[in-house]
């Protein structure tokens, strides 16, 4: 037993967190700065943030990625590290040559003290960043929020240092996608294209944390969001953001700089949330759904009719990110499955009331809990309570999957033992078909495997 | 030729009659995309594998998440030091202090699980808001009987290097501290393997079929027990000298314990290891037990290797590590299947550590220290390489460039060291070189058409 220093009983913890569900905000913000194309982010802080961040990344997607770091010595702890981060722009701009640095903060800069954005004036002042080039920050103190809170931020700076609204009504919507994959990215723009609806969506880490084997190393992949398109997402007919958790500082950014009103809605993943999300585009565009997506629609609803005997009632336990966790209870719910344990290391405050409200009445006793002491050592104390029967979460469910013998489907941020979530999307129709199934076969492979042989099944 | 950034010119030796040259241990320049780590990192990879210790990161959440469990190393009882313990320190944490915090975040601990020591570890914030970590530890150590061991982590406050040492200093302060009774007069211990992949269970049965005592393990599968009694032992054998060599240092000074460096990667290597430490026993019939322990293996796994061997010859290799040292064996190993090194680098290596690869290597080699992607990029590209070797942020670069990788640092999956591992390694190095997967990439396509 991996996890046999794990009790049943909870005890309140006062200080300490124990196997998180969660961490901290710089990854978050390079992971949104990936987004932009030509885009480099850097890492104001010691050099083990930018490798941990690269580290964890890399595993994740299993790509190369990219960003540089001010390399703090102690020196630069005590006297600022204004002369780190001026170095940095000259380094960078001399050999990594991208359109655009976004620097990040971390709890070491943070609590020094350092003023990003007069450096960032005194390096333009200086010439250290070449005209025509862009240097952005966001501040993201490790110890405020967690990861999800980075990449709002980072997005929010994208919104303010570009978007501009020149008076031209561009028949075009803002998408801010909020923290899913690559492929997700890739499924909503493909979404809007059929539906043909024009997007600026940003941040955009398709063809950049997904890119194809060339035979190339490419230090900025050909994906990103471009600068010339967050500017003109001022000039958009509306924004739709999605998750409230990443997306609202964006939207809400948007809306007070250019006037672009907004519409928040919950990650469209499952059938309703993806409804939701279809039909918001379609209202704010004004456009038809075309058959094409109608027709998909009906595919992912004959998939759950066709299986919903195999998946009603059963009870899951949930870990992760808040705007993930709110949709995928909503698709669970729709599948007649309990999500009964929820938890987000994320200290949301709205968190509990908007899982409420997709589960309405279905699951009374769901516990859920968010932020401090909100961790897998808590979800794993709940489990030996009362146990489930599928587990949906990152990878750090799987110490909890082996022991307890419990079907786990992956999902969330970081995955370092899977490659499904580095290619199929889970947003949209087609990726609650890819959920759906995921579930599905991990209810069905453990049946076959562990049932008995009197009750072995040919046809299921 | 691939451009370098100026001021890393003297950071890259290429290996001909120019007198040598390199500068190293040097800051990395602000603003590159260094591969390397801070101190925390080397701190943490250093004690994590000591498995009934309980492993407390002081600092808000992201240190303990990047470092919950991220090496492979394998425990035979114990597991406590696979879960992530963090006080997550929270702003009014960084404006009030974090000690109190600290505080009672470890009595919970110690009073739950019953650890037999414990390591705390000091981040960038708790060395910056002035946390005073070892008059926690003292208190704690006070209330609970335990050893509780501040381990003085701040990331900024030098490279990986740095984070060794203070790991070192915290192992120190262990040993030394329980009774030696029942240590043979043959008797070592084993200093710097991680047990990677099991590596260390191996290391062990050679050493006992040889008739010697293992004492403890630092920090592979490590005790906090046989820690304390480690100064009983006859003879330290050090391997990754980059992190061990402080504390083998430390220890002759302290109980005169000699120490023998060695490595166990390689045929060569490995056999010299065990070589090494009879001939420093003084006793020809263990010295016999040895030839018959390294002829018994070399005739078990010769066969295998030269099959691999047939297809692999004269392909290229680049090499870019954590520690020189580790270099070294690699060269040696990589040799053993005919296979040519013409790139190899380090994150932390020192002048000597350089000087001893440039005796090993052929002409045109290129050496650096501290190198960023896109000069690796370059490098492979430029050399043609067939093979690379690295970590984890190394891997997706060679593959984008059509070019085989093996991990040899955290992330491999088979044991790489002793007799046995040298198989593992070939068939590794095989199977990634020989993948019919480069076939269709662009450069083996280019090649072929040729």
């Amino acid at each position: 037993m991996l996890l046999r220093h794990t009790t049943a009983e909870v005890a309140e913890r006062t200080a300490l967190t124990i196997n998180p569900a969660k961490t901290c905000q710089p990854i978050g913000a390079m992971y949104a700065a990936l987004g932009v194309h030509s885009c480099l982010p850097h890492s104001h802080g010691s050099q083990g943030c930018c490798s941990y961040h690269r580290s964890t990344l890399t595993r994740h997607y299993k790509e190369p990625v990219m960003a540089a770091t001010s390399s703090f010595t102690e020196g630069a702890s005590v006297f600022g590290g204004q002369a780190n981060l001026l170095q940095a722009f000259e380094t960078i701009f001399t050999v990594y040559n991208p359109e655009m640095v976004a620097v990040h903060t971390t709890c070491l800069s943070e609590t020094i003290g350092d003023d990003i954005s007069q450096i960032i004036s005194k390096a333009k002042a200086e010439g250290k960043i070449p005209e025509g080039k862009h240097a952005i920050h966001a501040n993201t103190p490790s110890y405020v929020g967690s990861h999800v809170t980075g990449f709002a931020n980072m997005a929010k700076s994208l919104v303010t240092n570009f978007a501009e609204g020149t008076g031209e009504d561009k028949k075009q919507i803002n998408l801010l996608p909020g923290w899913v994959e690559p492929p997700d990215m890739r499924e909503l723009k493909c979404l809007a294209h059929r539906m043909g609806v024009d997007v600026v969506m940003f941040p955009d880490t398709s063809d950049v944390l997904d890119a194809p084997q060339t035979g190339k190393y490419e230090l900025y992949p050909k994906g990103g969001a471009t600068i010339a398109q967050i500017r003109s997402a001022g000039d958009s007919i509306g924004t739709i953001g999605l998750g409230h958790s990443a997306s609202t500082r964006a939207a809400s950014a948007l809306e007070e700089k250019c006037e672009v009103a907004n519409e928040m809605l919950e990650l469209p993943i499952g059938l309703q949330a993806t409804d939701r999300f279809i039909e918001a585009m379609r209202i704010m565009a004004g456009v038809k759904v075309p058959d094409v997506i109608t027709d998909e629609r009906g595919r992912l609803l004959d998939m759950i009719a066709d299986m919903h005997q195999y998946v009603h009632g059963k009870r899951v336990a949930l870990w992760g990110d808040p705007d993930q966790l709110v949709s995928l209870c909503d698709f669970l719910v729709c599948l007649d499955m309990k999500p009964v344990y929820i938890v987000t290391g994320t200290p949301s405050t709205r968190f509990e009331k908007r899982v409420r409200a997709v589960l309405g009445d279905s699951v009374p006793d769901a516990k859920i809990r968010k932020g401090a002491g909100a961790d897998m050592f808590l979800m794993h104390q709940w489990i030996k309570q009362e146990s489930v029967d599928l587990l949906i979460g990152n990878t750090y469910g799987k110490y909890i999957a082996r022991d307890e013998n419990i079907p786990f489907v992956r999902h969330g941020f970081p995955i370092l033992d899977r490659i499904g979530h580095a290619y199929f999307p889970t947003v949209g129709y087609r990726g609650g078909m890819y959920l759906l199934e995921k579930i599905l076969n991990a209810f069905m492979d453990r049946q076959d495997r562990e049932g008995l042989e009197e009750k072995f099944e040919l046809v299921m | 030729m691939t451009d370098i950034l100026q001021e890393r010119e003297r950071q890259v030796y290429r290996k001909s009659a120019e007198p040598f040259q390199i500068d190293c241990e040097k800051q990395s320049v602000a603003g590159s995309v260094s591969q390397r780590a801070c101190v925390f990192c080397g701190s943490r990879v250093v004690l994590y594998p000591i498995a009934d210790a309980l492993h407390i990161v002081h600092g808000p959440i992201g240190c303990a998440s990047y470092t919950w469990d991220i090496r492979g190393a394998r425990s035979s009882g114990p597991q406590l030091h696979r879960l992530s313990f963090s006080t997550d320190l929270q702003e009014m944490d960084v404006i009030r202090g974090g000690e109190k915090k600290l505080f009672a975040a470890l009595c919970e601990l110690i009073d739950a699980h019953q650890p037999k020591a414990a390591f705390v570890y000091a981040t960038c914030i708790a060395g910056i808001i002035g946390d005073d970590v070892n008059a926690i530890c003292k208190q704690a150590s006070e209330a609970k009987g335990i050893p509780v061991l501040p381990v003085h982590s701040e990331g900024f406050k030098g490279t990986k290097k740095d984070g060794y040492r203070a790991a070192c200093e915290a192992l120190f302060q262990l040993i030394g501290t329980a009774s030696t009774e029942g240590t043979a007069a043959t008797s070592v211990n084993i200093l710097g393997d991680f047990n990677l992949a099991g590596e260390i269970w191996m290391i062990r049965e050679y050493f006992e079929r040889m008739g010697i005592q293992v004492v403890a393990c630092i920090t592979g599968d490590g005790r906090v027990d046989d820690i304390r009694r480690a100064h009983g032992a006859a003879l330290n054998l050090v391997q990754c000298s980059g992190s061990m060599t402080y504390l083998a240092k430390s220890m002759k000074e302290r109980w005169g314990t000699p120490f023998l460096r060695v490595s166990y990667f390689g045929i060569e290597d490995m056999a010299q290891a065990l070589y090494g430490t009879a001939r420093f026993f003084k006793d020809p019939e263990m010295m016999r037990r040895t030839q018959e322990l390294v002829h018994e293996e070399i005739d078990k796994v010769m066969p295998q290797i030269n099959a691999y061997r047939r297809d692999v010859q004269g392909k290229k290799a680049g090499i870019y590590v954590g520690g020189a040292f580790k270099a070294f064996s690699l060269v040696r190993a990589l040799r053993l299947l005919d296979m040519k090194t013409v790139l190899v680098g380090s994150q932390t290596g020192s002048r000597e550590d350089y000087e001893q690869l440039r005796e090993l290597c052929d002409e045109g080699t290129i050496i650096v220290d501290d190198s960023n992607p896109l000069e690796l990029a370059g490098f492979l590209q430029e050399k043609e390489v067939d093979l690379f070797i690295g970590g984890v942020k190394e891997r997706p670069i060679a593959y984008k460039l059509g070019v085989g990788f093996c991990d040899h640092n955290h992330e491999r999956k088979e044991a790489l060291a002793g007799f046995a591992g040298m198989v593992n390694f070939a068939r590794e190095v095989h199977s990634t070189v020989m993948s019919p997967v480069w076939q269709f990439t662009s450069r083996r396509r280019k090649e072929m058409a040729v």
